[in-house]
């Protein structure tokens, strides 16, 4: 194919014959001829003139590749990219026109008869504060009825955080000295960033402490009002993040190191997974816990509904604060 | 053709999330960026809570939350839908931020975000 195309292109730039080919065939041709003589000043002399052939042969052959590719890279490239821009608008235009065609098959918008508001969400309503404890429905279903689903979800969360750190972090020791990637990247961070923002670290006195408490209010608040484990933990990220942003690594790694990520995700899942062992014994029941729900809208209440978004909260702050030193630093 | 437009305003919801869709697919093909590439999938994830979502609504029921004063099953929305929607956003933070940690390990090895010139040095490196 290649060869085939260089051989268009020739043909186009130096007509049927090349003059690289003749002229090799005129000098293979001339060869007998030379032989016959006998002086060596003749033969140095058409040696001369067979080099000068040569050289011009060579230049001839290095300006037609260049020709080549100056045309691939300047018109070829750009009628593929044109090509190619052409092609993904009329897909995406196509995709949307079929997607919008669609809309003639699917029920009104916010229509109680709708196939989605079946039986199960009807169950879930009904029954789901009496049998699960929890005023909000939406945690009572996903941590009680469908807490093995929240469980998949948080070491989703969990193997991300892991494949992060397998890609980002630095080796910051060796030999009990510390290597020259992580100092560069100490370095790197210390001129980067902010150093002693006064406006951001009295914004930060003020707001940190605000953030982890409303953070906690929301885990902690679960099952009686909107949120859980989920929103609550990223408040509480989000407040780690303004912290170091603000006062700095120094500060956070008096209270959080990789250590600390390690042993709070770790605890936090099989303290998860310890809690909801119990459906094995009681024959894949979630409900029947053993633990009583308690009266509805108490912070105690709701079985082990408190237990498991506390965890789900501090796995996914540990996440969250880890992802952003991974990216910012390379290490916790 | 009115009546086209009519209906897709009566499913306004779908239709914004279809649009929004389109928006972000176009952005994934369209760009050699990788970081534009990665904001063009989350679009797209937006996209498909904000359809999931729209679809577990009903018209004049409150949120799943148990208040005094709304008794029956009949006063609230679906809930199923809201959960669903957690799920995704979860898995999408996570794929997101896998994205952006090759993203700085190509940029890393390669000094450069751009998509071709990437795998023209891949290719250089393989001879």
């Amino acid at each position: 194919m290649k060869k085939r195309i260089a051989e268009v292109l020739r043909r186009r730039f130096y007509g049927d014959e090349s003059p690289l080919d003749t002229d090799m065939v005129a000098s293979l041709g001339e060869q007998p001829q030379s032989l016959t003589r006998s002086s060596n000043e003749a033969l140095e002399a058409l040696e001369g003139v067979r080099e000068v052939r040569v050289q011009r042969a060579q230049e001839q052959e290095h300006e037609m590749y260049r020709q080549i590719h100056k045309w691939s890279y300047s018109s070829g490239v750009k009628i593929i990219q044109r090509l190619y821009r052409m092609l993904a608008v009329i897909t995406c235009c196509g995709i949307i026109m079929f997607l919008l065609w669609t809309v003639n098959t699917l029920p009104p918008f916010g229509d109680p008869g709708n196939p989605d508001n079946n039986e199960v969400a009807a169950r879930y309503v009904e029954q789901g504060p009496e049998e699960t404890g929890a005023v909000n429905m939406v945690t009572g279903m996903i941590l009680d009825y469908r807490a093995f689903d929240t469980f998949g979800e948080t070491t989703v969360l969990f193997a991300a955080a892991c494949s992060a750190l397998f890609l980002l972090k630095l080796n910051d020791h060796k030999d009990g000295k510390p290597t020259q990637s992580w100092l560069e990247a100490e370095y790197a961070d210390r001129f980067h960033e902010p150093k002693n923002d006064q406006i951001l670290q009295f914004a930060a006195r003020l707001l940190v402490p605000i953030i982890l408490l409303f953070g906690f209010y929301v885990v902690v608040n679960g099952h009686i009002t909107p949120g859980g484990g989920f929103s609550g933990g990223a408040i509480m990220g989000a407040g780690l993040i303004l912290y170091l942003n603000a006062f700095g690594f120094k500060k956070t790694e008096r209270f959080f190191t990789y250590r600390t990520f390690q042993w709070v995700t770790f605890s936090a899942l099989i303290t998860y997974a310890g809690l909801k062992s119990y459906s094995f014994y009681t024959g894949a029941n979630h409900l029947e816990s053993g633990v009583s729900t308690g009266t509805l809208g108490n912070i105690l209440s709701a079985g082990f509904i408190l237990p498991l978004n506390i965890c789900v909260g501090l796995v996914v702050m540990c996440t969250m604060y880890v992802f952003y030193t991974l990216i910012r630093k390379g290490g916790v | 053709m009115g009546d086209f437009l009519s209906l897709l305003w009566t499913h306004l919801d779908v239709t914004v999330a279809i649009l929004l869709f389109g928006i972000g697919f176009t952005t994934l093909l369209l760009y050699h960026n990788l970081i534009k590439k990665i904001i063009g999938l989350n679009i797209m994830d937006t996209a498909t809570f904000l359809f999931l979502t729209s679809q577990g609504f009903i018209t004049g029921r409150s949120a799943p939350v148990l208040t005094e004063g709304v008794e029956t099953a009949a006063g609230y929305v679906n809930p199923i839908p809201s959960g669903l929607v957690l799920t995704g956003i979860v898995v999408s933070v996570s794929v997101t931020a896998v994205m952006l940690a090759l993203t700085i390990r190509l940029y890393r090895r390669y000094h450069t975000l751009d998509i071709d010139s990437m795998t023209l040095m891949m290719k250089g490196e393989d001879e």
